[in-house]
């Protein structure tokens, strides 16, 4: 176990608490868990209470990438970097129907970009896998519908959602059993904020993309968003080309569809403090969460994350 | 549960859109910067004016309703204090989600409304806060723009309030006057000068986290890490601390050993503390498992298998007495009943009441009987130790919440009586392999026919049975019994521990019963033990039972004199996987009881 950079807050010290705790009951009453990786910092602060809880060795259950291609450049370098750790075991999927088709969120738009590579993707990888518990990265504090999840979410034979439906969590004794069919999708970073993750990147010296740390990159403005050109299969609009801008990204996703903030932070400290004097919610940025109202609720109830 | 001393407060708001809740809670979030400005802004109304409490419905389905559903997760800081604020519905229907709610705050903020004053929601609020025994509880009085901030009119509140938490012998009660829609006491004072200079956020900046760091050193077993030779196990402290060289207690089991190290989520550390996880390696190979608990040796805890509990209902289906429930306390899961239910109270006026089941939001104080012994608190002492879920098993939803009061000592008293002769020797007498044949299946599908016929091909064969029919049954051992779910189980219950008794007297018992819920049918055959339980399912469609109707009882059901009959107002859960599948409406009643017998042959069970 590496020593940490700087002491933990009381505040963190609970946060990790709990999200261990969560971590350990999952493993201990599920048959087979999977934590989704989706290289974001949520998915790396996840890895790293994960190792904590189990280390050192192997992991008690593998790494899901449910995979666009139209993910960051950066991303896969540090998912590849990720991945070649002899401890962990990193499964990689791409929705074949949508390869087949080449969907793509220029042509496709983002709803059915979304909706083939990740939310049916997600639902194949883990039928084909036999996962009955998924770990994922969520915190309620990103979106309305996520702010009502329960950290075990149980959802239907067909992955979905019903808020009606979630099972009363008392105290701290979570209720894993599940019929055939059901899964769960537990999330021990419930509690945790946008400020918490660095503050805990920080402190806990986690590797991260260095897409969130500010520099000069190429940009063009389209619907008032600051989209970064990561690679060759950018479609242009008449009158566009890129500009160097000074940006950084809060979250990360699929690049056309994740718009980048102008901002000079450029360490991780930087950043941390920026998280906490934010005036925009962090997902603003995501194109997804907007295409259409109540759209994270929707895509829960769909089997989305 | 165990809280790090660290951890954000944790503030539980109880009331509804009625009571001005959305407003107080959006004025208060504004009020302290925690509404991004794109969220404001969806939020801002084509007049300009802001409307606070739309910044706070999560759903669609709550914001096409004007209400909310269920519990919602904020955080929130000042400079001094981070916290959780955990928004709970109000209305009756979302009990459960409250005491959800309830069971993780620090504080609850119970709303009363200036105009209407207390209501039977305001008192269920409280009551929720004092059954989960939340450590601080405010009533906010709201709405005071609309009273004019009248003085008299909050005294008379406050009396109202004060006079309602000495009869749930709260303590630490604080009664705030404020105005959601004017942010007035919210975050910043009020204009009246009879105002206490104490607004509602100062309130909930001095109030403290509950964190369990005093007592004695107390953690259950969640994770057993084999590390090469070693075993470490963890779990989250629940009370106390733990350093190399402590001794230990292994509950239940009562064995001792030391703790040779103890691992932080860093590394070795100096020692373990209440609210954050360890684990612990002990210096000698004892049997530990998860869901054990382990304590300081000198303080351990004590052990039982009967309580006496506070249970607030969760299922949409009733409470039913004698139905076996999985317990969980800790990380232990164990079978559970309730054997008598001693009161409901009604929530509104505290009124206790008799009572045969508990429905959906009902509280009641109950008798629980567990399958095994467990190492606990009462609630009062320790929420980790003292606070368990029931499971429904066959729906697999958590149905109840609890809390133990305390150890009932009935188990301890009543010893077994250990007897020479058993039901080994008592079997091995009659040459025969005790066995319970279970008929279940729609009135008229010809259960009785069918046993009848098996017991005479048993008896035949000079085999010793006994034929249990359910309505033999219920003129004698089960006659104070009706056709109510609840009494449907314990008929259940009676039946299954009647052929029980016989089979180990060393009889083969045929127990011919509609048996309708596959929960009791597991609990038979739980009872009996793998091997020695054939479920029989006799399967015939309602139509034909219905076209048969020796009895003449559909006929009267459909009329509407008989009420709750099985498979028209009263459902019949399929078995999912019974030994044997009849079809009653295919096979003679001799064809099926051969085939009765011969699964019983392929078994073995007809061998000496």
């Amino acid at each position: 176990m590496t020593t940490p950079a700087r002491a933990l807050s009381p505040l963190l010290r609970a946060l990790e608490a709990e999200s261990l705790h969560i971590l350990r009951e999952t493993a201990a009453e599920c048959a087979r868990p999977v934590l989704l990786y989706s290289i974001g910092k949520d998915s790396a602060v996840l890895l790293h209470l994960a190792r904590k809880a189990f280390g050192p060795g192997p992991l008690p259950f593998p790494l899901l990438h449910v995979d666009t291609t139209w993910k960051f450049r950066d991303m896969y370098a540090l998912r590849d970097r990720v991945a070649a750790d002899p401890d962990l075991d990193l499964i990689v999927h791409r929705n074949p129907e949508a390869e087949a088709k080449g969907v793509n969120p220029f042509d496709h738009g983002s709803s059915a970009h979304t909706d083939l590579w990740k939310t049916q993707g997600l639902k194949q990888a883990l039928d084909a896998g036999g996962f009955d518990a998924a770990f994922g990265g969520a915190r309620r504090d990103e979106d309305a519908s996520r702010a009502k999840e329960r950290v075990f979410s149980v959802r239907t034979p067909g992955h979905g959602w019903d808020p009606r439906r979630q099972r009363p969590e008392l105290w701290d004794l979570y209720n894993a059993r599940l019929k055939p069919g059901e899964t769960l999708r537990v999330f021990p970073l419930s509690n945790w904020t946008e400020a918490d993750v660095w503050d805990y990147v920080l402190a806990e010296d986690i590797p991260v993309a260095p897409l969130y740390l500010a520099a000069d990159r190429p940009t063009v403005v389209r619907d008032g968003k600051l989209l970064m050109v990561d690679d060759d299969r950018m479609r242009f609009l008449p009158g566009e080309t890129p500009v160097l801008r000074r940006v950084r990204f809060r979250t990360l996703g699929c690049w056309p569809l994740t718009a980048a903030v102008e901002s000079d932070a450029d360490t991780l400290e930087a950043v941390a403090a920026e998280a906490r004097a934010a005036r925009t919610s962090e997902r603003a940025g995501r194109l997804i969460d907007k295409d259409r109202p109540g759209s994270m609720e929707r895509k829960k109830q769909e089997g989305y994350f | 549960m165990a809280r790090a001393p660290g951890d954000r407060l944790r503030v539980l708001t109880c009331g509804s859109v009625d009571d001005g809740k959305s407003t107080l809670m959006g004025r208060l979030m504004h009020d302290l910067g925690a509404v991004p400005d794109d969220v404001a802004a969806a939020a801002t109304g084509p007049d300009g004016a802001l409307d606070f409490a739309s910044l706070v419905d999560g759903l669609m389905a709550e914001k096409e309703q004007g209400i909310t559903i269920d519990v919602a997760h904020r955080y929130l800081s000042t400079p001094g204090r981070d916290f959780h604020l955990i928004d709970a519905p109000g209305h009756e229907q979302y009990t459960r989600n409250m005491v959800t709610g309830a069971s993780q705050a620090d504080v609850a903020l119970v709303l009363i409304d200036a105009v209407r004053g207390m209501t039977a929601q305001t008192r269920r609020h409280a009551l929720i806060a004092a059954l989960t025994r939340v450590p601080t509880v405010v009533f906010v009085v709201t709405k005071m723009d609309a009273m004019g901030w009248d003085p008299e009119r909050f005294e008379e509140l406050v009396q109202d309030a004060l006079a309602f938490a000495s009869a749930l012998e709260l303590k630490a009660v604080q009664v705030v006057p404020v105005s959601g829609l004017t942010g007035e006491n919210v975050a910043r004072p009020a204009a009246a000068a009879w105002v206490e200079r104490a607004t509602l956020l100062d309130r909930l900046e001095a109030a403290p986290v509950a964190s369990a760091t005093g007592g004695p050193f107390r953690m259950p077993v969640q994770w057993v890490r084999r590390d090469g030779v070693d075993r470490a196990y963890a779990g989250k402290v629940a009370s106390g601390r733990i350093r190399a060289g402590d001794l230990l207690r292994v509950q239940p089991s009562g064995r001792t050993a030391a703790a040779l190290q103890v691992v932080g989520s860093n590394g070795v550390v100096e020692a373990g503390e209440a609210g954050l996880t360890c684990s612990v390696v002990l210096d000698r190979p004892v049997d530990v498992a998860r869901g054990d608990v382990l304590v300081a040796a000198d303080a351990p805890l004590e052990t039982a298998d009967q309580f006496e509990v506070d249970l607030v209902w969760m299922g949409d289906d009733p409470l039913l007495p004698g139905r076996v429930y999985d317990l969980k306390i800790g990380a232990r899961t164990v079978p559970a009943q309730v054997t008598e239910i001693r009161r409901r109270v009604s929530v509104e006026d505290l009124v206790p009441l008799a009572a045969k089941t508990l429905e959906l939001n009902d509280v009641g104080v109950c008798n629980l009987s567990l399958g095994a012994e467990i190492a606990f608190a009462p609630y009062a002492e320790d929420r980790t130790l003292g606070g368990f879920i029931l499971i429904d098993r066959a729906s697999l939803n958590t149905v109840g919440a609890g809390m133990i009061r305390f150890a009932l000592r009935r188990a301890h008293n009543v010893h077994r009586q250990a007897l020479t002769v058993d039901a080994a020797a008592r079997a091995a007498a009659k040459g025969q392999k005790p066995t319970v044949l279970w008929f279940t299946g729609l009135s008229g599908a010809g259960k009785s026919t069918i046993a009848d016929a098996v017991e005479r091909r048993l008896h035949d064969m000079g085999r010793h049975t006994y034929l249990i029919d359910g309505d033999n049954l219920r003129h004698g051992l089960t006659r104070d019994l009706g056709f109510t779910d609840a009494d449907r189980v314990e008929n259940i219950r009676r039946a299954a521990e009647a052929a029980r008794l016989m089979a180990d007297a060393g009889l083969i018992v045929l127990v011919s019963l509609i048996s309708p819920f596959a929960s009791e049918r597991r609990m038979a055959r739980e009872l009996m033990g793998e091997g020695r339980f054939l479920e029989v399912f006799v399967d015939v469609p309602l139509a034909v039972a219905e076209a048969r109707d020796v009895k003449g009882l559909y006929r009267k059901a459909r009329a509407g004199q008989l009420a709750n009959f099985t498979g028209l107002d009263s459902p019949y859960e399929r078995p999912e996987a019974p030994e044997l599948h009849l079809r009653a409406d295919a096979e003679t009643p001799e064809e099926a009881a051969d085939r009765v017998v011969a699964a019983l042959r392929e078994r073995g069970r007809l061998q000496a």
